[in-house]
C-alpha cells in the first residue's frame, strides 16, 4: 500500500508465516494500526473515533431493538411501548439509539467543520472528502428513515413532508413519490420499506467508512499546519509522526470518554430532551402537529429548503427562465440539496494555494462566519415559516452559498497567507516546547 | 487510432458485442423487478370509491374522511364564507385553475367552481341558486409538501398549513404562502341528499 514511509509487519514466527503467506490479515491491520499519523494533530482531531464509536453504538443496540419492534402500522407505536415499558433494559437502549443519532450527527459535524477549517478537502484528500460526502448523505437518509419507525405524530407527517421532496421534481415527481410510498399516501408500504433500508444502511455506512480510511491512509492524515509529512525518507517521515498505536488510540479514547460522559447525562437524566413530544403521540393522517419540525440536526437544511418562497428574485428569475418548470417548491428542494452539493464541491471550489487555514487571515473570518451561520439556519429551521424568522432563514441560506461558491474562488486571489512552517516537526517543536510535558531535554545547559 | 486497430469486423467482435448485449438486457429484465415492486400493490390500488354520510355535518362545520389514505375535507360552508370567496377576483389568484377533478382542465378558479354541485347538473346552472356553492369536498393534503393544513385558521378564514405556513382561503384556494396550486378537488358527487360519494 502507497502511503507514509514506515516499518511494515514482519511475521515471526512459523505460525504466523503459515498465515501471512496464505491471508496476510494480520498485516493489514498491523499497518492500519500502526500507520504513522502526524505528530501535531489537535483535539479537532478525534471525531473520527467518536464517529466510528457511535456507528458501532447505533448498529449493535438497532440489532437488538429489531428483536422487539413490529414494523405494522397498528402495531408500531404500541411495539416501540413495549420495548420502553415491558422489555429488560428496553428503555435504555432505545434512548442510547435515539440519542445515539444526534451524537452521531454532532460529530459529524464537528468532524466536517475541521475539514472545512483546515483545508482537508484539498489535493489529495478529494477522494476522502467526497466519500465521506456520501457517508453523510447516506447518514441522513438512515436518520429520517429511523425516525419515521415509532410511527408517531411527527414520523408520519415528517415522511409526508419529506416524500413531499421528492414529488416536488418537475414532470416525474408525483410517479416518483408513489414509488417511494407504494401507495398514494405514507401508509403500510412505507413503514415497511423504510424498516428495511434501516437496517441495511448503516452496513453501507460502515462499507463506505473502510474507504473513507483507506482514502486517507493513502494520502496520509492532513494536519492542522495543512503542511505534509516528509515521505523522502523514513528517519524524515518519523520526525513528523507517532504511530496512531498508543499514541492516537489513547489520546482519541481519553475525548470519548470525557464526550460519552456528557451523553451519558443526556441519556439518564434527559433522554427526551432533544426529541419532540409530538412524537409520543400515535401517528394519525388526519391530523398534522401545529408545529412540524424535523430532529435539530436537520434543521439547517430546514431551513434553507423553506427560505426560498415565490416572492424572492432568485425564485422569480428561475420561475421564469425555465418557463415555469421551476417553481418555489421545487427551488426550495433544489437549493436544500444544493447546499450539501456546493459542500460536496469545495475542494475544486477553493482556489487558495494554502491548505491550513491557520494561515489564512482573512479565510478565518469568513469560515467563522459559516459557522455561526449554520447555527443561525438551525435555529431559524426550528422557528414557526414567517418573518422574521423565514427572513433571517433567507440571509443565512444566501451566505450558505455565497461562502462556497463565490468567497471561496475569490479569497484564493485576494488574499494574502501566512507563510506555513517548513515541516510539521517545526511547527511541532513551536507549540509544544521541549520543557514542558513529560520528556525533558536540557536545551540550554549553561543557563 | 493506429491503422492496426482499423480492421474489419470478425466472428470475435461479433460474440463479443452479443454477449455484451445479451448480459445488458439480462440485467435489466432483473433489475426492473425489483424496482416495480416498491410501486403500489394490487390491494393498495383496489381501494377507489367511497360514500359518506353528511347528515350529521352542520352549518360552519366540517368532516374529515380518510380516502386512499389521505384525508378529505367537506365542509358546509356558512354564507358568509361563500360571501368572502366570491369577492376574490380570480385573476389575482396565484392558482388560478380550478384544480376542480369535476369540471374540464382549465377551468376558472371561481368559487361556484370549487363548490361540489348539490345536484348532478352543471355547476353553472346551480353556482346562483342560494346555498348552491354551500358544499366544498376537497383534499386536505397541502399542495405545498402534504401537511393536513387546520380548518378557520390563517390569514383568510380558510385552511392554514401548520409546516411551511400556506394560507387557504373559504375555497381553499392558495393565496399566501409557499404552496403552489389550490387544494384538489377529488371527483365526488352527491348520490342523495345526504351522501356524497368520493371516486
Amino acid at each position: 500500500m502507497a502511503g507514509i514511509p514506515h516499518d511494515h509487519y514482519e511475521p515471526k514466527s512459523g505460525g504466523e508465516k503459515w498465515l501471512h503467506s496464505r491471508l496476510p490479515i494480520v498485516g493489514l491491520l498491523y499497518d492500519t494500526l500502526m500507520i504513522p499519523t502526524p505528530k501535531n494533530l489537535n483535539w479537532m482531531w478525534i471525531w473520527g473515533i467518536v464517529l466510528t464509536f457511535t456507528l458501532a453504538l447505533q448498529i449493535v443496540t438497532g440489532i437488538v431493538l429489531v428483536m422487539h419492534y413490529t414494523p405494522h402500522v397498528d402495531m408500531a407505536f404500541a411495539s416501540v411501548e413495549h420495548i420502553m415499558r415491558d422489555v429488560n433494559g428496553g428503555h435504555m437502549i432505545r434512548y442510547f439509539h435515539s440519542n445515539g443519532a444526534s451524537l452521531f450527527f454532532l460529530a459529524v459535524y464537528a468532524h466536517m467543520f475541521r475539514g472545512l477549517y483546515y483545508g482537508s478537502y484539498k489535493a489529495p484528500r478529494e477522494i476522502t472528502w467526497i466519500i465521506g460526502m456520501l457517508i453523510f448523505i447516506v447518514m441522513m437518509g438512515t436518520g429520517f428513515m429511523g425516525y419515521v419507525l415509532p410511527w408517531g405524530q411527527m414520523s408520519f407527517h415528517g415522511t409526508a413532508v419529506i416524500t413531499g421532496l421528492f414529488g416536488a421534481i418537475p414532470f416525474i415527481g408525483p410517479d416518483l413519490q408513489t414509488w417511494l410510498l407504494g401507495a398514494g399516501a405514507v401508509g403500510q408500504p412505507a413503514l415497511n420499506r423504510f424498516f428495511s433500508l434501516h437496517y441495511l444502511l448503516p452496513f453501507v455506512i460502515v462499507g463506505l467508512v473502510i474507504v473513507h480510511i483507506w482514502a486517507f491512509h493513502t494520502t496520509g492524515n492532513n494536519n492542522p499546519t495543512g503542511v505534509e509529512v516528509r515521505r523522502t525518507s523514513k528517519e524524515d517521515a518519523a520526525k513528523d509522526t507517532l504511530p496512531f498505536w498508543p499514541y492516537f488510540v489513547i489520546k482519541d479514547l481519553f475525548a470519548l470518554c470525557l464526550i460519552l460522559v456528557v451523553f451519558m447525562i443526556i441519556v439518564g437524566f434527559m433522554p427526551n430532551y432533544l426529541g419532540h413530544p409530538d412524537n409520543y403521540v400515535p401517528a394519525n393522517p388526519l391530523a398534522t402537529p401545529t408545529h412540524i419540525v424535523p430532529e435539530w440536526y436537520f434543521l439547517p437544511y430546514y431551513a434553507i429548503l423553506r427560505a426560498f418562497t415565490a416572492d424572492v428574485w432568485v425564485v422569480m428569475f428561475a420561475n421564469w427562465v425555465s418557463f415555469g418548470i421551476i417553481d418555489a417548491k421545487f427551488f426550495g428542494v433544489l437549493a436544500m440539496f444544493g447546499s450539501i452539493a456546493v459542500m460536496a464541491l469545495v475542494p475544486w471550489l477553493d482556489t487558495s494555494s494554502v491548505r491550513s487555514g491557520r494561515y489564512r487571515p482573512m479565510f478565518k473570518w469568513w469560515f467563522a462566519l459559516l459557522v455561526i451561520d449554520f447555527i443561525v439556519l438551525m435555529w431559524a429551521g426550528s422557528q414557526p415559516a414567517e418573518p422574521p424568522y423565514s427572513t433571517i432563514a433567507l440571509i443565512g441560506a444566501t451566505y450558505w452559498f455565497a461562502y462556497f461558491l463565490i468567497i471561496l474562488p475569490l479569497l484564493g486571489v485576494i488574499e494574502k497567507p501566512l507563510t506555513p512552517p517548513a515541516t510539521i516537526e517545526d511547527d511541532f517543536n513551536a507549540h509544544y516546547a521541549p520543557n514542558v510535558g513529560g520528556t525533558k531535554t536540557i536545551v540550554n545547559p549553561a543557563e | 487510432m493506429s491503422h492496426a486497430d482499423d480492421h474489419p469486423g470478425t466472428r470475435r467482435d461479433f460474440i463479443y458485442y452479443a454477449t455484451a448485449g445479451t448480459g445488458a438486457v439480462v440485467a435489466g429484465a432483473a433489475v426492473w423487478p425489483l424496482i416495480n415492486q416498491m410501486n403500489p400493490s394490487a390491494d393498495v390500488l383496489a381501494l377507489s370509491s367511497i360514500r359518506v354520510d353528511i347528515s350529521g355535518v352542520a352549518e360552519g362545520t366540517q368532516l374529515t374522511v380518510l380516502w386512499q389514505g389521505k384525508p378529505v375535507f367537506i365542509r358546509y360552508r356558512t354564507q358568509e364564507e361563500i360571501d368572502a370567496a366570491q369577492a376574490v377576483d380570480v385573476s389575482s389568484l396565484p392558482d388560478p385553475n380550478a384544480e376542480n377533478a369535476n369540471l374540464p382542465d382549465g377551468s376558472q378558479a371561481t368559487d361556484a367552481n370549487r363548490a361540489l354541485a348539490t345536484s348532478t347538473e352543471a355547476t353553472s346552472e346551480t353556482a346562483g341558486e342560494t346555498g348552491g356553492e354551500a358544499w366544498l369536498v376537497m383534499m386536505g393534503v397541502c399542495t405545498h409538501l402534504g401537511c393536513v393544513p387546520l380548518g378557520e385558521q390563517g390569514d383568510f378564514g380558510g385552511w392554514f398549513c401548520p409546516c411551511h405556513g400556506s394560507h387557504y382561503d373559504t375555497a381553499g384556494r392558495i393565496r399566501k404562502g409557499p404552496a403552489p396550486r389550490n387544494l384538489p378537488v377529488p371527483i365526488a358527487a352527491f348520490v342523495d341528499a345526504t351522501t356524497i360519494k368520493l371516486g
